[in-house]
């Protein structure tokens, strides 16, 4: 075989492979939107269920999910991001063996498991502490699991603003911290919203660790205060197709819930894909 | 020209730091956590029989404590995954870094971010109604949830770990590399094969451990796939269950402070240990391609 | 005068080259001569590396180009659609400006345009890549340490290394492309050495913007400015007695 045709039959190997991949996605989307769409109405998502939650909507676990989603928010954000700036700004070229460390440890918490996360909310808050199985364990147990992903993500978000920003803004007088504030970080803020957002889309989708935490299998109201238990969506995915009595009788409910699931969670990783493409093509 | 005490400046610079020392916090908190509450386990099951006892069945009569089932479980649905991912993903990464023109890329890669996206409940939601039958219909299986179930929806789930990370390995190759092995009468496959892989390979190779990393600690999709029962198999059409299943499920019956409550902490130390060390492995394989590319 | 030389090589005739809508090279024609060092200077954007890198189409790699024209070696145009272009690129080594080594070991670096054309082993390649070595001149400093990586060596080194690579698939010219540009005087009186050496059994052809350089090493001189052939001729001439007033200019040194 001469040198053409094989580079070109691999190259066509190769771009089976990513047809393959990319097919995959497409069509696992299309069929959960095909079989959720039927259910996807605005009373499914603001109606509770009913009847054993063989009937009904789902607007508690809706609500539950928003609320661990709100709180995370407020939780890891401004420490991830606090985080981030120190270690992009402050710790110096030359880094401290602290540093180096601190590098290390957040590289390392974002490949540590969830149901670890799981674990460790469980010993450290609700019982330890005495948080007890509630919205606030679950939400503190999420907000540490998100940390590692703002954190790497705002670091290499920091990093991209050009050096000479900074120096120009110190050499004007401007103090660190003013510097940070005004040039550095308005800069690097799309990055840092980025990453944000899939940080908190992640956690929107976590089961594992919201279970050992929180999360209950059917509650007749809303959580009434961060110590109450609370119902989500993920989780209702999981108990409705494995936990409840007769899985087939409301699977129609499971597929409009994995559609709410998936449309939250997609809706915000596109938002975060495409905010990212604009600012690198302005950028270029 | 005396400076002036910048107070808010220092107070500000110390915060950060304590922010950013949380990442050690947190680890430290892990390993406690997991210790004080995994120890205990270990005053009532010998440490060796823990590890290397082929029997776990916590809740029966006469408790037997081996977690040797749970660990062939994960390993045998890691080693399903990563079989699919690798080839695909590396081949993806390739086709991406190397063959698609920018505006084919643009539009591709999108979609496997958008893999990453998806929360692992809704994989195991898959697993469990569509790809479950599927792979039965296919092979006429007696398990209808089995190892094979769990490894295809985690290999699914890897990709898109493998493909972004080598994609930007192959992609920082120099284009001085390709330069020369063309100007030398190499066909792009060729310089792709002898030139782009083998100075990418460290960043693929990353790529790979940490699509290991997340086979091995992932948990709704294969508890959700594989069946949870716990035995010793190489059978990918027998049902078997993961350290993490065993985790996920048990803790919602056990009583908080009993020896199984402490075997289940036990179990996720060796997870975390595991995963531990995948993650150190790939950090050290970091430095090694960061030295690679330093003239 | 130029006739006077040997034989023709390449016969460039009417190459335009355009990148995008940037017309960079315009209706250009010279030929090259073979046992001959040619030197292509000018002003930097003057079109000279695109000049050599269409001698071997290298520029088809880069986004945007475009060539129109045509280019002979022994008679044969390059451009024509049947031509094997990987086999050109062998007859046609070239050397770039940053030595460009693999990460790889001295051995590999060398072997490796004898491994693609299916050379795999070990005792014929040894042979090889130690006559190529021998050659670029590097033979004695490497000969003991083949299988360190080709990163250990210095930048003076490296480039004799890519130059014993390009030698190594016996290539019939040799493309050089502002080679000493990133290497300290001594690692360049070495290379420019070599140079005068290569020219005994090869066609070489050299970018520079050292006029110095040219000077000390080609045979024949071409001036090109914005894309245009301005000047084509024998060395001493083009130094001593420039025919247009651009060369002049820029000889001696009034933009460049």
């Amino acid at each position: 075989m001469n040198k053409r045709s094989k580079e070109t039959l691999f190259f066509q190997i190769l771009r089976l492979g990513t047809y393959v991949t990319v097919s995959t996605v497409v069509a696992l989307l299309a069929y959960l939107v095909y079989m959720g769409s039927d259910m996807l109405s605005f009373s499914f998502v603001t109606s509770f269920p009913r009847e054993g939650m063989t009937a009904g909507g789902i607007y508690p676990t809706v609500v539950g999910t928003l609320y661990l989603m709100a709180l995370v928010l407020l939780l890891s954000l401004p420490l991830g991001v606090a985080a981030a700036v120190y270690l992009s700004e402050y710790a110096g070229e030359r880094e401290s063996s602290l540093v180096r460390i601190i590098r290390i440890a957040t590289a390392n918490l974002a490949g540590v498991p969830s149901i670890v996360y799981g674990l460790l909310g469980l010993g450290l808050f609700v019982l330890f502490l005495g948080f007890g199985f509630s919205l606030l364990s679950a939400s503190l147990t999420l907000s540490l699991l998100t940390l590692p992903v703002i954190i790497t993500a705002s670091v290499e978000a920091l990093k991209t603003v050009p050096h000479s920003y900074r120096e120009a803004a110190l050499a004007l007088g401007a103090t660190k911290w003013q510097t940070t504030k005004r040039v550095v970080f308005p800069h690097a803020l799309p990055g840092i919203l980025t990453a944000s957002i899939i940080g908190l889309s992640r956690a929107a989708g976590e089961t594992a660790p919201i279970m050992m935490t929180g999360v209950a299998y059917f509650l007749s109201g809303l959580p009434q205060s961060v110590i109450d238990q609370f119902m989500a969506l993920p989780f209702h995915i999981f108990a409705l197709s494995t936990q409840s009595p007769n899985p087939d009788l409301t699977r129609p409910i499971q597929f409009g819930a994995v559609l709410v699931l998936l449309l939250l969670v997609l809706s915000m990783n596109l938002v975060a894909i495409l905010l990212r493409t604009y600012y690198r093509r302005r950028l270029s | 020209m005396r400076s002036p005490k910048r107070l808010g400046e220092k107070i500000i610079e110390r915060l950060l730091l304590l922010s950013a020392l949380v990442s050690i916090l947190l680890v430290a908190l892990i390993f406690l956590f997991l210790f004080r509450e995994g120890l205990p386990a270990f005053a009532e099951i010998p440490l060796l029989s823990f590890l290397t006892g082929e029997t776990w069945q916590p809740v029966a009569e006469e408790p037997k404590y081996g977690i040797l089932p749970l660990l062939s479980g994960t390993m045998l649905v890691t080693i399903g995954a990563v079989g699919v991912a690798v080839p695909l993903g590396i081949s993806t990464a390739l086709y991406l870094s190397e063959v698609a023109g920018s505006r084919e890329k643009e539009i591709l890669k999108p979609f496997i971010e958008l893999l990453a996206g998806v929360p692992s409940v809704v994989y195991g939601f898959v697993a469990l109604t569509v790809l479950a039958t599927a792979v039965q219909t296919l092979f006429g299986n007696t398990f209808r949830l089995n190892a094979l179930n769990g490894s295809l929806v985690l290999a699914v789930m890897i990709l898109p770990t493998i493909v972004s990370i080598a994609e930007d390995a192959l992609s920082a190759v120099p284009m001085e590399y390709k330069e020369a092995a063309w100007a030398l009468g190499a066909s792009r496959w060729e310089t792709l094969r002898r030139v782009v892989l083998p100075a990418a390979s460290s960043g693929v190779f990353i790529g790979v451990i940490l699509g290991i990393g997340r086979a091995v600690g992932e948990t709704m999709a294969v508890l959700m796939a594989t069946g949870n029962s716990p035995v010793v198999t190489a059978d990918f059409f027998r049902s078997i269950e993961t350290m993490t299943a065993a985790i996920a499920i048990e803790m919602g019956e056990v009583v908080y402070g009993s020896v199984h409550y402490s075997a289940l902490f036990a179990i996720g130390l060796v997870l975390f240990a595991i995963t531990f060390v995948i993650n150190l492995a790939a950090d050290a394989f970091v430095e090694r391609s960061v030295r690679r590319f330093k003239r | 005068m130029i006739e006077s030389f040997k034989k023709v090589k390449i016969d460039v005739r009417a190459l335009n080259v355009w990148f995008y809508k940037k017309h960079v090279l315009k209706d250009l024609s010279m030929r090259f001569r073979t046992n001959a060092v040619t030197s292509i200077m000018g002003p930097s954007g003057c079109g000279k590396t695109t000049l050599i890198r269409s001698l071997n189409r290298m520029n088809e790699v880069l986004k945007g180009s475009r060539t129109e024209g045509e280019v002979l070696v022994d008679g044969e145009n390059v451009y024509d659609s049947d031509i094997d272009v990987f086999e050109l690129r062998r007859r046609v080594g070239m050397v770039f400006q940053k030595p460009n080594p693999f990460p790889k070991s001295i051995f590999e670096n060398v072997a490796f345009g004898l491994r693609i054309q299916g050379m795999n082993k070990r005792d014929q390649l040894e042979e090889r890549i130690m006559v190529s070595l021998r050659r670029a001149g590097l033979w004695d400093e490497v000969k003991d340490r083949m299988e360190e990586s080709a990163l250990t060596l210095s930048g003076g080194q490296q480039q004799r290394l890519c130059i014993a690579r390009a030698l190594a698939v016996e290539p019939e010219v040799i493309l050089m492309d502002e080679p000493t540009s990133a290497l300290d005087p001594a690692a360049t009186a070495r290379i420019e050495t070599l140079i005068r050496e290569l020219a005994k059994d090869y066609t070489v052809v050299i970018v520079t913007h050292n006029m110095q350089q040219a000077a000390r090493v080609s045979d024949l001189t071409a001036f090109l400015y914005i894309g245009e052939l301005i000047e084509y001729s024998p060395t001493p001439d083009i130094f001593e007695n420039p025919q247009n007033v651009l060369t002049e200019k820029y000889i001696t040194g009034e933009f460049g």
